[in-house]
């Protein structure tokens, strides 16, 4: 097959766009492709963005068909960037840190199918702004394992872990009496 | 430091001190995506706030205090030509999205060139670390450095449940992104390649072309990170990378010696041909080059081919892209006067190594 573009060289890149269905072929070469955009090695290709937003379009809220208790989620807009729900939807991009809170009822799903099914950190903790954090991250931890104990009936581990609560408590009340 | 130090070399200063592992990886990169939390994110961000984000940063970075690092160079993007931004591209200190799309972008760039942090691509900040062959922990171990050192002079956007805010859904949590670039022919030679891949991406890793999202693997390079960045701490993420990387150094070096065992002479006539090519051709298509340059560099590494530098894969693969033939040249070239230079450099470059 010969490149759409100089019909000389064989054509070695291949692209299909499917809009509403319909679907659009274009063959050409790879010295047409960099002739035409002088484009940089990464750039003017299908991006995660529009595979996001593909998955985003999907949401039932924002199509046009919407009961009205969805339409009104579907004109949610961030009051910090003033981005709308639609908006994210289309970009699959936020416009500030807000965004995040105010789209939070929507969020879960698109994490969950975006990182393997996860929705909550795990991972570092800014020393700063969340020294708290870390302790509390690891008392969950703990009533979670003890939970876990508890139905699987191994007291005698459970009750360990419970000390170990307790005492995790007690050092947070000191330190705040402090 | 100016810009031509960032743009005169091929291989940055990290790449030429060869790491654990080489002959198969060419160099392991960690980068973090931080946000401030006053400011709107990049794509929304004003003018004003965009350098109001640069001039902290800068500020942040500019005390002499910053141990391991080293000075830090800012280089505004605006103020930079196009070809620049090309070079810095090819040499993957910037990516395309800063170059191209970003309005108020800059990048501080360390004297090594092993740093780099982007400000304002898609987020404020990007905190790149490159180290060469496989290093990934030691990667980790400086960008976390880094990002504390930041994150005392700083308010990044934080949340407890979604970790670190970032302006697209696919980087939250970590922000991490852990690349490993490797060197693959004799996978691909032995249609292994076609099978791995498929395997790698059940895992939650992605595998790409060297320039990232997109592009193909040219030369049998190819990128292996990992896709998940929410729900895993970051020495997880990094440790199920390295240990479906260190698999593949190990198939890689299985099919290398079955190569080796039963076709010998065939390997050899592939590897001679290729490097007669380089040495060789007057007009050559980046293409060709990287696949020529693929198969000598195997030949380095199984010494079948003797007294050329196994730097010679990463360094004609920088050196022979557009922006960089274009910086050699001082002008513009059309793709056909770009093939007949990058040959010429090509052999004087093999030329060179053979004297």
């Amino acid at each position: 097959m010969f490149c759409q573009e100089c019909h000389e060289r064989p054509a070695t890149l291949h692209f299909t766009k499917i809009v509403n269905g319909k679907k659009t072929e274009f063959h050409i070469c790879e010295h047409c492709a960099k002739e035409k955009g002088e484009f940089l090695p990464g750039s003017n290709t299908f991006s995660i963005h529009q595979l996001l937003s593909g998955l985003l379009y999907g949401d039932p809220s924002i199509s046009g068909t919407a009961s009205s208790g969805l339409s009104q989620q579907s004109v949610l807009a961030c009051p910090q960037c003033g981005m709308t729900y639609n908006q994210f939807a289309k970009s699959g991009r936020f416009g500030c840190s807000h965004c995040y809170e105010v789209f939070d009822s929507k969020l879960d799903p698109i994490l969950k199918r975006v990182h393997g099914g996860n929705t909550r950190h795990a991972g570092k903790i800014p020393k700063r702004i969340g020294s708290g954090l870390q302790e509390k991250r690891e008392l969950e931890k703990l009533k979670q394992a003890m939970q876990q104990y508890i139905l699987n009936e191994e007291f005698e581990k459970a009750a360990e872990t419970r000390d170990q609560i307790r005492l995790l408590e007690k050092q947070k009340h000191r330190e705040k009496g402090e | 430091m100016s810009l031509e130090h960032f743009i005169s070399e091929a291989i940055s200063p990290w790449m030429k001190k060869e790491g654990p592992d080489s002959d198969i990886v060419l160099s392991s990169r960690i980068r973090l995506a931080r946000n401030l939390e006053k400011y709107n994110f990049p794509d929304l961000a004003s003018k004003e706030e965009s350098e109001a984000v640069i001039q902290t940063l800068a500020g942040a970075c500019k005390e002499k205090s910053c141990g391991n690092f080293g000075e830090f160079e800012i280089l505004h993007l605006d103020q930079l030509k196009s070809l620049a931004k090309r070079v810095l591209v090819e040499k993957h200190l910037i990516s395309p999205h800063l170059a191209e799309q970003s309005k108020f972008g800059a990048v501080m760039l360390n004297h090594d060139e092993s740093v780099s942090i982007m400000v304002n691509e898609e987020d404020h900040l990007r905190i790149q670390c490159l180290f060469s062959g496989f290093q990934l922990n030691e990667a980790l171990t400086l960008a976390a450095e880094l990002d504390d050192w930041i994150e005392q002079k700083v308010d990044y956007a934080f949340d407890e449940e979604r970790g670190y805010l970032t302006s697209c859904p696919t980087n939250v949590g970590t922000g991490l992104r852990a690349s490993v670039m490797m060197h693959l022919p004799a996978l691909v030679l032995t249609k292994q390649i076609s099978r791995i891949i498929p395997a790698i991406n059940q895992l939650g890793l992605v595998v790409r072309g060297i320039y990232g999202e997109g592009t193909e693997a040219q030369g049998n390079v190819f990128q292996i990170s990992n896709q998940i960045t929410l729900g895993k701490s970051e020495e997880d993420i990094v440790e199920d990378l390295r240990g479906v990387v260190l698999q593949l150094i190990q198939q890689e070096r299985t099919a290398r010696k079955t190569l080796q065992d039963g076709l010998k002479i065939q390997l050899e006539d592939r590897i001679f041909r290729s490097y007669g090519v380089l040495a060789n051709s007057r007009i050559i298509q980046s293409k060709e080059a990287a696949q020529c340059l693929s198969d000598v560099r195997l030949g380095i590494d199984l010494g079948i081919v003797e007294g050329i530098s196994r730097s010679i894969l990463n360094e004609l693969m920088i050196l022979t892209q557009p922006g960089f033939l274009q910086q050699y040249a001082n002008e513009m070239l059309n793709p056909d006067e770009r093939d007949i230079r990058r040959a010429t450099l090509i052999r004087e470059r093999i030329k060179l190594e053979e004297a």
